[in-house]
C-alpha cells in the first residue's frame, strides 16, 4: 500500500486531534529531552572537571599526612594523632627523586591581612618559588617568590586579584608594605585573574614564602607536599619513590598519603559515569511513560475509529494494511515527539551555560542518537498493540460500532 | 456466478446460539438485477454479508466465479472485497474525515494504484454518479442522496463484477432513493450483477427477481 498515503493519513488524524496529539508527545518530548540534557549535564560536567584539574597544573603528586587506605579523594589532615610533614621531608623528596622535577612545601592558614585602614581576614599559602610554575599561576605584575627569598626567610607576599583590589582599589601595590598577622610583608607581585577553579578561589590567595608563614603560623606542620613529577609516565615510579623515601624517614611507617591528580580525575570520571548512567536511566524511564502515553492514547483512537476500520476493511483492506495505517500513527507521535525533545535539549542545553556559570554542557551525538532511537523504539513497541488489536477487528462486528 | 449450497450462519452468545441462517441455497447469474426481501431480523443483510466475503457462514458452500471461497484465507477475501465487489450501505459508511473524492479512490488504495491515477478515476465516478461539482465536500456537506450516490461511485471504482447493497435507499426520501435506483439499473445494463436488499416493494419490483427470506430458510425466487 502507498506509504505516502499512510503518513497522509496519520498526519490527519493525528492533526484533527491536535491538542491530544501534541500532550501525547509531550511525555516523548520530556522524555528524549532529559535523556539527552542529562547526558549533556553529566558530559559537560567531566569537561569541566578536565579542563579544571588540567588548569592546575599536569603530573602533580600531593603527599599528605596521615594514611588512608581508599585511593584518591581528599583527606583533611586530622592533625592531633598523625605524623606530620615537615619542610625537610619536602626537600629530601626533591634531592633523592630522580622521577621528580620538584617538591614544594605547601603550608596554608589564614591571617589578617591589612593595608593602611583596609583589612580583610585572608587565606595564606606559604609555598616556594616553584609552586607558581607547577600551579599554572601567573603574576600580572611583579614576579612571584623567589628560592633566595624562600631561604632568607624574607617577607615578601604575591596578592591574588581579589586580595589586591580590596586594599589598593586601582592603586599600584607593588613595593609596598602590608601587615599580615604581626609583621610587614613587601608586595612583590600581582596574581593573573584565575577565578574559582574546583571550588578554591585562587583570586583571594596570598601568597608568601613557606619560610615565612612557618613564622607566621608558629608551626613545621605542612599542609601538604606538591610533586611535579618529570612526566605522565613516571607518576607510578614516582609514587612508589616518594613512599619509600619518607617510609624510611618515617621510622617505617607509612603515615601519609601520597595522591595523583589522575587518580583522583580517574574517581571522579567514575563516579560520573555512574551518576550520568542512573540519570539517563531515569530519564529513559521517563520515556517509558510517554511510550505508554502513546499506546494510551492509540487505543483510545483505535477504539474511536472501529467503523473507519470496519469500512476499510470492507472496501478491501488487509489486517496488514490496518496494522501498518496505525503503526505509522503512533510513530509518528513519537519521532516528532523525539524531534521534538531533540530540539528542546538543544535549546537548554544552549542556554544553561548562561545561568550556570560552571556547568558547561556539550551535546553528545550518541545521546542524540540513541535517544531518538529509543523514542522510534517506543513508538513500534507501544504501538504494536493497538495496531495489532485494531487490524484483527472483524469487519461487520466494526462496521456495527456506533 | 454466486451460488450458496446450505449456508447456514449461527451467533454463539453467552446463553444462547442464535441461528440467523437455516440453510440457504441460492443462485445468482451473471449481469443479473436482483431484490432480497424480507421482514426484519429474517437475515437478509447477514446473507448479504456472506455473499461479500465481509463475513463467513457457519457451514455450507458458497462458489463465487467457479471458486469456493470457505478455502480463500482472509488476505484473499479482502482482495475479493476490493477487486470483485462493491458494497452500498444503507448508512452510507462514508469516512467523515475525508472529502467525497478521497472516499471514492478508496479501494483503489488497497490495490496499489498511484495517487495521481487514484484522484483521476474518482473524479470520472463522481461524474458518472453526477457528483462532480461536489468533489471537493466532506459527507457532512453533502445530502443523504449525495453521499449514497458517493457511496456508490467508490463501489464502482475497482470496476466489480459485483455489486451488493444493503437498504441502499433506507435512508433516503422516496425521489433520491428511485434516483440511486436508476443508478443501479443503468449499471445492471452495464453488466454488473446486482443484488439488492430492500424493504420497499417498489424498489423491489424494478428487478428481475426477488428473492424472499424468512426465518433465516428462503421462502420464494432463490432459483
Ligand atoms: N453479531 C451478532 N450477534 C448475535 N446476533 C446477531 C449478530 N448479528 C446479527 N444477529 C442477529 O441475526 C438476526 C438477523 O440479523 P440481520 O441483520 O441479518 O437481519 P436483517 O434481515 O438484515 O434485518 P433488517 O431488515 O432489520 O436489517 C437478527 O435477529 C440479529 O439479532
Ligand atoms: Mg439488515
Amino acid at each position: 500500500m502507498d506509504i505516502i498515503e499512510i503518513i497522509k493519513v496519520s498526519k490527519d488524524s493525528l492533526m484533527s486531534n491536535r491538542v491530544r496529539s501534541f500532550l501525547t508527545m509531550l511525555g516523548v518530548i520530556i522524555g528524549v529531552a532529559a535523556v539527552i540534557l542529562l547526558v549533556s549535564i553529566g558530559e559537560g560536567a567531566r569537561t569541566y572537571i578536565h579542563r579544571e584539574l588540567g588548569n592546575l597544573g599536569t603530573n602533580i603528586l600531593i603527599v599528605v599526612p596521615g594514611k588512608t587506605s581508599a585511593k584518591g579523594g581528599f583527606h583533611p589532615p586530622e592533625a592531633s594523632t598523625i605524623r606530620k610533614l615537615i619542610y625537610d621531608d619536602a626537600l629530601l623528596i626533591k634531592r633523592r627523586s630522580k622521577h621528580v622535577d620538584d617538591a614544594v612545601p605547601v603550608m596554608l592558614g589564614s591571617a589578617m591581612v591589612k593595608y593602611l585602614n583596609q583589612s580583610r581576614d585572608n587565606s595564606i599559602v606559604g609555598s616556594t618559588e616553584t609552586y607558581f610554575s607547577i600551579r599554572n599561576l601567573k603574576v600580572d605584575s611583579g614576579r612571584f617568590i623567589t628560592g633566595s627569598e624562600v631561604d632568607a626567610k624574607r617577607k615578601v607576599c604575591v596578592l591574588g586579584r581579589t586580595v589586591k583590589k580590596d586594599l589598593f582599589g586601582d592603586k599600584n601595590a607593588l613595593g609596598a608594605l602590608v601587615s599580615i598577622g604581626d609583621s610587614k610583608y613587601r608586595v612583590v607581585g600581582v596574581m593573573e585573574k584565575k577565578g574559582v577553579t574546583l571550588g578554591i578561589d585562587f583570586d583571594d590567595i596570598v601568597f608568601i614564602p613557606t619560610t615565612a608563614a612557618q613564622e607566621l603560623f608558629d608551626t613545621d606542620r605542612l599542609f601538604n607536599i606538591t610533586i611535579k613529577v618529570k612526566s605522565a609516565n613516571e607518576l607510578h615510579e614516582a609514587t612508589e619513590e616518594i613512599k619509600q623515601i619518607l617510609i624510611k624517614r618515617h621510622a617505617g611507617k607509612e603515615d601519609f598519603t601520597v595522591m595523583s591528580q589522575d587518580e583522583m580525575l580517574g574517581v571522579m570520571n567514575k563516579i560520573l559515569n555512574i551518576m550520568t548512567a542512573v540519570l539517563a536511566g531515569i530519564a529513559a524511564i521517563s520515556l517509558v511513560v510517554g511510550g505508554i502515553g502513546i499506546m494510551n492514547i492509540m487505543l483510545v483512537s483505535v477504539r474511536e475509529r472501529t467503523r473507519e476500520i470496519g469500512i476499510r476493511k470492507a472496501l478491501g483492506a488487509k489486517n496488514s494494511d490496518i496494522l501498518l495505517q496505525f503503526l505509522v500513527e503512533s510513530m509518528t507521535l513519537s519521532l516528532i515527539g523525539g524531534t521534538g525533545g531533540i530540539l528542546f535539549a538543544g535549546a537548554v542545553s544552549f542556554v544553561i551555560p548562561y545561568f550556570i556559570e560552571f556547568l558547561p554542557t556539550q551535546l553528545e551525538l550518541w545521546s542524540i542518537v540513541l535517544a531518538f532511537l529509543f523514542s522510534a523504539a517506543v513508538g513500534i513497541f507501544f504501538g504494536v498493540y493497538p495496531a495489532r488489536k485494531a487490524s484483527l477487528y472483524d469487519p461487520i462486528t466494526a462496521l456495527r460500532y456506533e | 456466478m454466486i451460488s450458496l449450497k446450505d449456508i447456514k450462519k449461527s451467533y454463539i452468545l453467552p446463553k444462547v446460539t442464535v441461528e440467523v441462517l437455516k440453510g440457504i441455497d441460492l443462485e445468482v447469474a451473471e449481469k443479473e438485477l436482483v431484490a432480497i426481501m424480507g421482514p426484519s431480523g429474517s437475515g437478509k443483510s447477514t446473507l448479504l454479508h456472506i455473499i461479500g466475503c465481509l463475513d463467513r457462514p457457519t457451514s455450507g458452500t458458497y462458489i463465487l466465479h467457479e471458486l469456493d471461497v470457505s478455502l480463500k484465507t482472509d488476505n484473499e477475501l479482502a482482495e475479493i472485497r476490493n477487486r470483485e465487489i462493491g458494497f452500498v450501505f444503507q448508512s452510507f459508511n462514508l469516512l467523515p474525515r475525508f472529502p467525497a473524492w478521497k472516499n471514492v479512490e478508496l479501494p483503489l488504495l488497497y490495490s496499489g494504484v498511484l495517487a495521481k491515477e487514484r484522484k483521476q478515476r474518482a473524479m470520472e465516478m463522481l461524474l458518472k454518479v453526477g457528483l462532480s461539482h461536489r468533489a471537493e465536500h466532506y459527507p457532512n456537506e453533502l445530502s443523504g442522496g449525495e453521499q449514497q450516490r458517493a457511496a456508490i461511485a467508490r463501489a464502482l471504482i475497482n470496476e466489480p463484477a459485483i455489486i451488493l447493497a444493503d437498504e441502499p435507499t433506507g435512508n433516503l426520501d422516496s425521489r433520491s432513493g428511485r434516483e440511486i435506483i436508476d443508478i443501479f439499473k443503468g449499471l445492471n445494463k452495464e453488466g454488473v450483477t446486482i443484488v439488492l436488499v430492500t424493504h420497499e416493494r417498489d424498489i423491489a419490483e424494478q428487478a428481475a427477481r426477488i428473492i424472499t427470506i424468512r426465518d433465516g430458510v428462503c421462502q420464494s425466487g432463490c432459483y
